[in-house]
């Protein structure tokens, strides 16, 4: 008989809120991040960056670098792999230039020293000529005739023709007929919306230490969301076979998806080649501002028809968005993730991907989804305030639903929007009075979630405790989460679990921590191979009892008769099982491998109250409310936690944070300085509110809940800064500045 | 035969259609006689796509059960943060 | 590169070390003390995640030299803790789950640490303007403001 722990109620561990297995370690400075390893005859390395957007690099001489004291090594491009292509290719480019530097910070070389400071030192001791070309990084401009192509023929099938050459990747879907639609509405609204490269702001910069010999086997350390991942990568960039190097995934100081990719690992393994030592490599954070992944910024029209009782008739976006010198950029997600909250007879969406002399972006949570929110969330507000409807009614009437078809094609399972959108309407801060000068905004939000390649397995120890490897790094308190799925099936305490991050010998392949997908498909993972492990001990209990094995259950941690017929036996507990068992079949282990297909996808809407100061145009958030739902909350407090720190950053996004480019094509503002991430006394507390709509696609209804918090919040304080000022704001970020100007339009007009 | 609806942007790739019909009891042979059938899809397949089977996002597993009046849609791959 | 001979005391210890003139204090209490519970989060005074305690004051040990610390006393986060007895302030945060990755913890412990030796009973904007010089990406600060306004209700109580 299959075990099958599959529900959604009644649980005994699963939804309690203990203290995470790594808490000690962090609050007492001893849990390891990316650059807290050494190793004996360590070298440091530092790398060399052009300062241009767009130049072909003529000639590097490193013989100067290479005569100081303490130099040790240098490499250059000619030091990697040759003729990858595609995902590979591109990375290998990013990670170290070829012939031309693509952006101000490309990697141009890099220098491993006997200490830091000489590393330094010498990268400054490198020369490079360059040939400086014309550059572009605005992503209208970069669409335009006679824009600089950053690379020829980097375009897809799907782009049609006509297009600049820096149009590399095109999507377009939707059904029905909009101008149909559009002639039924009693108004139309359409509008055009810029966002801002924004930064995933994680606070560890990226850090790895590595060794590789002339063998082709390695060891390397570093702050990764996937290092089966970073093992192929560097694997590739470097020659190498793929299991000779094993990868140990580090604490993690955030990621966000922004440690989904791959920077400067291939060029730490290449110097310790040559130098045949040890060799760290740590970004500075100007380093991770230039030459790490932020977002795409967008330029986006939207336009979508209404009736006067708050129906949609038709919606159409077009998606525009820069994604740096490769390509990437996603504009499928923003296309597709626009309208999802809605069910629509007429909907077209297109999205655009464009390259620019800019970082290649990477992942945010939610990638590409956030930006589509603040377009189409603004245009329906703007919507709802002329005809006078309200804006919850609104969106519940045209709620996407279980059986209504996605505007991106499929039907949809049961999803969780109408619940959602309920609590926000029964909560209290939405009928909340508003001070003058302040207003309130909400916004709709949504992600689809992932599963992906996972492999977990899970031993027995002979006192009955249970160790769990895993290969998702837990960026937000995943191993509190998978502990408590293991104890709920197994039926033994949370403390008697411990939960470790496997490295890459030890398990097979596990896909990255992204997608919101580790609670998911860890999770499940995680429950597969404890039921795998509770079947070997009934298989024990009743070889014991001398009765057939489908005649044993598990109940709280005991081997059960299955009933009278089975025989009347004292129920065995797991620690009497585990104690003999090396004596009756060996070990006993659970494992699990297989590429979980059920995520499911989630809603969220938030409510922000924004304050406006008149005289500074400076806006303060004074109250928010997030209400998402998960599906089935493992561990609530870290949920909660989820759906705050999105909420926060996507507050940054919409308030302060831009990536500002000068005319040179340089990156004006590379540090926290300058680059203002929210700090604490800028935020208010974010009250939450899991929804538990359960995903059917998990034995106990988990949705992935760490992306979709981030989708609401730049419409939601959009929306209630519109609201304050009496201006709809159609660009991010409302710093300052912005807002005075929108007050004085609104004084002129 | 299954109907596999695509996302707009690939109609002109297969004569304009919205959806096509091909032969298959998994998303990987639903996968295979695209290829086969319409060789134009080629490179969009190769650049990843998810395919969504009754409202399920497969992204990865190519040996998930198709049923003939399944709802069969292509997606472009996800890539999440 | 000649070095400079520092003796200090860390976390009640007194050490020793040589250091070059251009390294942090950060830089010697990670790469020659092996200390590395303070974290380098920008290297430009603007993050926290390098708070330490010298004399008693909170400073960003990005921003001061090695050689600057002949004589004085340095307190990190791995001095918080008295033997295997956790400060208050430790307790709650994983209580409350005032962090998730991590990495700004320590720096937040000790600036919290500092802010309630001068300050027993905050009230939030104190807390929150304190700390407005320590940033966490993950939390959105409302675990972190919980579980240090209750470790002061909790401390007074205590004293
Ligand atoms: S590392 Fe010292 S303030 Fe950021
Ligand atoms: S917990 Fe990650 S930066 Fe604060």
């Amino acid at each position: 008989m299959a075990l099958d722990s599959s529900k959604t109620t009644g649980f005994k561990y699963v939804g309690t809120r203990p203290n995470r297995p790594d808490g000690l370690d962090k609050v007492t400075g001893r849990a390891k991040f990316g650059a807290d390893a050494y190793a004996p005859g360590m070298l440091h390395a530092a790398i060399k960056r052009s300062p241009h957007a767009h130049a072909r690099i003529i000639k590097i001489d490193t013989s100067k670098a290479l005569a100081m004291e303490g130099v040790k090594a240098v490499v250059t491009r000619a030091d990697f792999a040759t003729g990858l292509e595609g995902e590979f290719g591109d990375i290998l480019e990013n990670v170290m230039a070829g012939e031309k530097a693509l952006y101000d910070g490309h990697a141009v070389a890099a220098v491993a020293a006997t200490s830091a400071l000489i590393a330094r030192d010498a990268i400054k001791a490198i020369e490079v000529d360059y040939e400086i070309l014309p550059h572009v990084t605005d992503v209208d401009a970069a669409m335009q005739a006679g824009a600089p192509v950053i690379r020829a023929g980097a375009a897809d099938a799907s782009v049609p023709e006509g297009l600049h050459p820096n149009v590399v990747r095109y999507y377009e879907s939707g059904h029905g007929d909009v101008e149909a639609g559009f002639a039924e509405a009693d108004l139309v609204v359409e509008d055009h919306f810029v966002t801002e490269a924004t930064h995933q702001g994680y606070i560890e910069p990226h850090a790895c230490l590595g060794t590789l010999g002339s063998d082709g086997k390695g060891e390397l350390w570093c702050c990764t969301q996937g290092h089966w991942y970073v093992q192929k990568v560097c694997a590739a960039c470097l020659g190498l076979e793929t299991s000779q190097l094993r990868v140990t995934a580090s604490e993690i100081g955030g990621g966000f998806g922004g440690k989904t990719t791959v920077f400067i690992e291939p060029v730490a393994l290449a110097l310790s080649r040559k130098a045949n030592r040890p060799v760290k490599l740590v970004m500075t954070r100007s380093e991770v501002f230039r030459a790490s992944g932020p977002t795409s910024s967008t330029s986006m029209d939207v336009k979508i028809g209404m009736k006067k009782d708050g129906t949609i008739t038709a919606a159409q976006g077009t998606f525009r968005l820069q994604g740096g010198a490769f390509p990437g950029a996603p504009c499928e997600m923003t296309a597709m993730c626009a309208f999802a909250p809605y069910d629509l007879k007429h909907v077209h969406q297109v999205g655009y991907d464009v390259m620019s002399n800019r970082p290649k972006q990477a992942a945010y949570r939610a990638p590409g989804s956030p930006m589509a929110a603040f377009a189409v969330e603004s245009v329906i507000d703007e919507l709802c305030g002329q005809l006078g409807l309200d804006p919850i009614d609104t969106r519940l009437k045209n709620a996407s639903r279980e059986g209504t078809r996605a505007s991106f094609g499929p039907t949809w399972p049961r999803i969780g929007l109408v619940e959602t959108l309920e609590a926000v309407k029964a909560h209290p801060h939405y009928v909340a009075p508003l001070k003058k000068g302040q207003g309130r905004g909400i916004s709709c939000g949504f992600w689809f979630n992932h599963g992906g390649e996972t492999a977990v397995s899970l031993a027995l120890s002979e006192d009955g405790s249970a160790q769990v490897a895993v290969g998702t790094p837990d960026i937000g308190g995943s191993r509190a989460s998978m502990a408590l799925m293991a104890a709920e099936v197994l039926g033994i305490p949370y403390e008697d679990i411990r939960v470790t991050i496997a490295d890459t010998a030890t398990l097979g392949y596990n896909e990255i921590s992204h997608g919101s997908r580790v609670t998911y498909a860890s999770g499940l993972a995680t429950i597969k191979a404890a039921e795998d492990a509770v079947q070997k001990l009934c298989g024990r209990a009743a070889a014991k009892w001398g009765i057939p094995e489908d005649a044993v259950y598990w109940e709280d941690g005991y081997a059960k008769p299955s009933g009278p017929n089975a025989g009347d036996f004292e129920p065995l507990h797991i620690d009497e099982i585990t104690a003999t068992m090396g004596a009756t079949g060996g070990p006993i282990c659970g494992h699990f491998e297989a590429t979980p297909e059920g995520a499911g996808v989630s809603f969220a809407a938030h409510i922000v109250d924004a304050e406006v100061d008149p005289d500074t145009g400076k806006t303060s958030v004074v109250r928010y409310t997030v209400v998402q739902d998960a599906g089935k909350a493992i561990h609530p407090t870290y949920v909660e936690g989820q759906f705050q720190g999105g909420a926060a950053q996507g507050i940054g996004w919409a308030l302060n944070e831009e990536y500002i480019y000068g005319a040179d094509g340089r990156l004006q503002n590379a540090g926290f300085l300058d680059y203002r991430i929210p700090v604490a006394s800028d935020l208010p507390m974010i009250d939450t509110v899991i929804v538990e709509v359960p995903n059917p696609g998990h034995p106990f209804g988990v949705r992935g809940v760490g992306e979709t918090s981030i989708c609401p919040p730049l419409a939601a304080i959009a929306n209630a800064v519109s609201n304050a000022v009496g201006v709809r704001m159609r660009q991010l970020p409302m710093r300052p500045s912005r807002v005075l100007e929108a007050l004085e339009s609104a004084a002129d007009g | 035969m299954v109907d596999v609806a695509l996302w707009s942007g690939l109609r002109p790739l297969v004569g304009g259609r919205d959806s096509v019909a091909v032969e298959g009891g998994t998303v990987g042979e639903i996968l295979d006689a695209l290829r086969r059938d319409y060789p134009a899809l080629g490179p969009t397949l190769d650049a990843g796509v998810s395919v969504v089977v009754d409202g399920r996002v497969i992204a990865t597993s190519l040996t998930e059960p198709v049923q003939p009046d399944s709802e069969v849609v292509l997606m472009m791959r996800l890539k999440g943060g | 590169m000649s070095k400079t001979h520092v003796t200090t005391k860390v976390n009640g210890d007194e050490v020793e070390f040589l250091c070059d003139p251009r390294e942090t204090l950060l830089d010697v209490l990670r790469d020659r003390l092996h200390l590395t519970g303070a974290k380098e989060g920008c290297g430009t005074g603007d993050c926290g995640a390098c708070s330490v305690t010298v004399d008693g004051r909170l400073v960003c040990s990005c921003l001061m030299l090695g050689v600057e610390a002949e004589g004085k006393e340095i307190g990190t986060v791995e001095g918080i803790a008295e033997g295997e007895t956790l400060h208050p302030l430790q307790q709650k945060f994983i209580e409350y789950a005032a962090l998730q990755c991590g990495i700004c913890t320590p720096g937040i412990l000790v600036a919290t640490k500092a802010l309630l030796e001068k300050n027993p009973d905050p009230t939030e904007s104190e807390v929150r303007y304190w700390l407005a010089g320590n940033l966490c990406r993950c939390t959105g600060y409302d675990k972190i403001i919980r579980a240090v306004m209750d470790t002061a209700a909790e401390m007074r109580e205590a004293s």
